[in-house]
């Protein structure tokens, strides 16, 4: 059977950051340019774009994806959370009061990320240990902290949610 | 970096997947978790005409006990194995793989059936699957065949499987009451492919070895049994003499080639290495009713 004109576009429907959106994307497109380019969200950084740094690490459905290595189309009707959506009307998120306070960042390239993934690990467990924590950010790589505080962020924002603050 | 264009699919039904996959007569590929292909396409070494999306498609994400093995349906993510129960024990090389695969993050996209598709010879399911005598269950518009993974897996990217075809499950046989098994891996670090891998799995009876899996990743131009070693191994007592000379038989069964993670020689050595550990840690598994990893 012959192929028909390729149909090489589709109108997609994504939550994000709790507002849905809905655009007409190239199958092509990649989660990651969706979010910046279509969507205007440059808080997901690209970094290696071979899915080697985690810098593009997003949440969907609540899951911490890497966003260069999934296509928007794939996306629809799911929710994805990105750095834009940690800040609350009463201010920053733990993860993010955390590396605030921790010094959990000097470059701020893969914070974005590295807050996402860390978000996803705290809804499972509140009370990480060292070293689950750095299993769980082990996808995500940090070139100017050598992990340290980015741990004790961790440690500061767990507390904190415990706490309910 | 951006693929090349392409159509998109995304079926609920299997056979709408099928159907889909023969319309376009091997030009389309099956995206699962994607964590291989989608970086593929993007430095377009692929670039397929069509995009069939299996992940909205009902029942294909079952782990569960089959009869006394396994099924590992197409949309099993690694992240699934890792947290999973049934995973431990007798299928202990199974579990001992499933933390080891890339990084967090792409294991929760990941598929096992994915990576047995995609059969990069850095693959790590294909040695611990291939050790544990895995089967390949494929479903194609003429109906459904079962392939044993070593005849499955071709060459380095190549499998049996043919272009209207989809793997939808990975089938592990009951490895008898007494069992154990684990994955050993070197790896620069985390993310990176294997420099060596050696996948064990041994089943006892009455103390003696009724079957020993011995496969390796990364060094050979496919997941590759060790046959010889594990010929070693079968009917004997699996003494310290034994588990040496399996050792070394596989050592000598590697095809490293050097590159940057390692000379030929070193690798070699790491085989050995690892298949005496993971002989030990199976073998004592098994003994203690099912474990190693």
């Amino acid at each position: 059977m012959a192929i028909e004109a390729p149909v090489v576009t589709r109108t997609i429907t994504v939550t994000v950051n709790g507002k849905a959106r809905t655009a007409e994307v190239e199958n092509r497109l990649l989660l990651v340019h969706f979010l910046r380019e279509t969507l205007a969200l440059t808080g997901t950084h690209i970094g290696c774009d071979t899915t080697s740094c985690g810098a593009c690490t997003v949440l969907l459905d609540g899951v911490p994806v890497k966003s260069c290595t999934a296509f928007a189309v794939q996306a629809d009707g799911m929710s994805i959370r990105t750095v834009e959506g940690l800040l609350g009307d009463a201010g920053l998120h733990p993860i993010q009061q955390g590396f605030h306070e921790e010094h959990g960042l000097q470059c701020g390239f893969c914070t974005p990320g590295m807050m996402l993934t860390a978000v996803a690990l705290l809804e499972e467990n509140p009370d990480p240990s060292d070293e689950e924590i750095r299993w769980a950010i082990s996808g995500n790589v940090c070139r100017c902290t050598g992990y340290q505080n980015i741990v004790k962020a961790v440690h500061n924002a767990a507390a904190r949610m415990r706490e309910g603050s | 970096m951006y693929p090349a264009t392409f159509e998109y699919f995304a079926p609920t039904s299997l056979a709408e997947a099928l159907s889909i996959l023969d319309r376009y007569e091997g030009e389309a590929k099956v995206l699962a978790g994607g964590q291989s292909l989608i970086p593929a396409m993007k430095l377009r070494v692929v670039a397929p005409a069509a995009l069939v999306d299996i992940n909205r498609i009902e029942d294909l994400d079952t782990l569960a006990a089959n009869g006394g093995g396994l099924r590992i349906g197409a949309l099993v993510r690694h992240k699934t194995c890792e947290r999973s129960t049934l995973l431990a024990g007798r299928y202990g090389v199974l579990g001992a793989t499933a933390p080891q695969v890339s990084d967090p993050i792409v294991r929760n996209r990941g598929t096992v059936c994915g990576s047995i598709a995609h059969a990069d010879p850095q693959g790590d399911w294909g040695a611990s699957l291939l050790a544990i005598g895995a089967d390949v269950v494929v479903q194609g518009s003429q109906g459904e065949r079962t392939i044993a993974l070593d005849d499955f897996l071709q060459g380095p990217f190549a499998t049996v499987l043919q272009p209207g075809e989809i793997v939808t499950e990975v089938r592990v046989p009951d490895p008898g009451p007494s069992a154990g098994g684990t994955y050993l891996k070197l790896e620069r670090k985390v993310g990176d492919f294997a420099t060596a891998a050696v996948a064990v799995h041994v089943t006892l009876d009455d103390g003696v070895v009724a079957k020993a899996g011995i496969a390796f990743t990364g060094v050979g131009p496919r997941n590759a049994r060790a046959v010889e070693a594990e010929q070693a191994l079968a009917g004997k007592e699996p003494s310290d003499d034994a588990i040496k000379n399996a050792a070394r038989i596989a050592a000598g069964e590697a095809q490293p080639w050097a590159d940057h993670r390692g000379s030929v020689e070193y690798k070699r050595n790491v085989v050995r290495v690892f298949t005496e550990r993971g002989l030990r840690a199976a073998v004592a598994g098994a003994r203690s009713g099912g474990g190693g990893s």
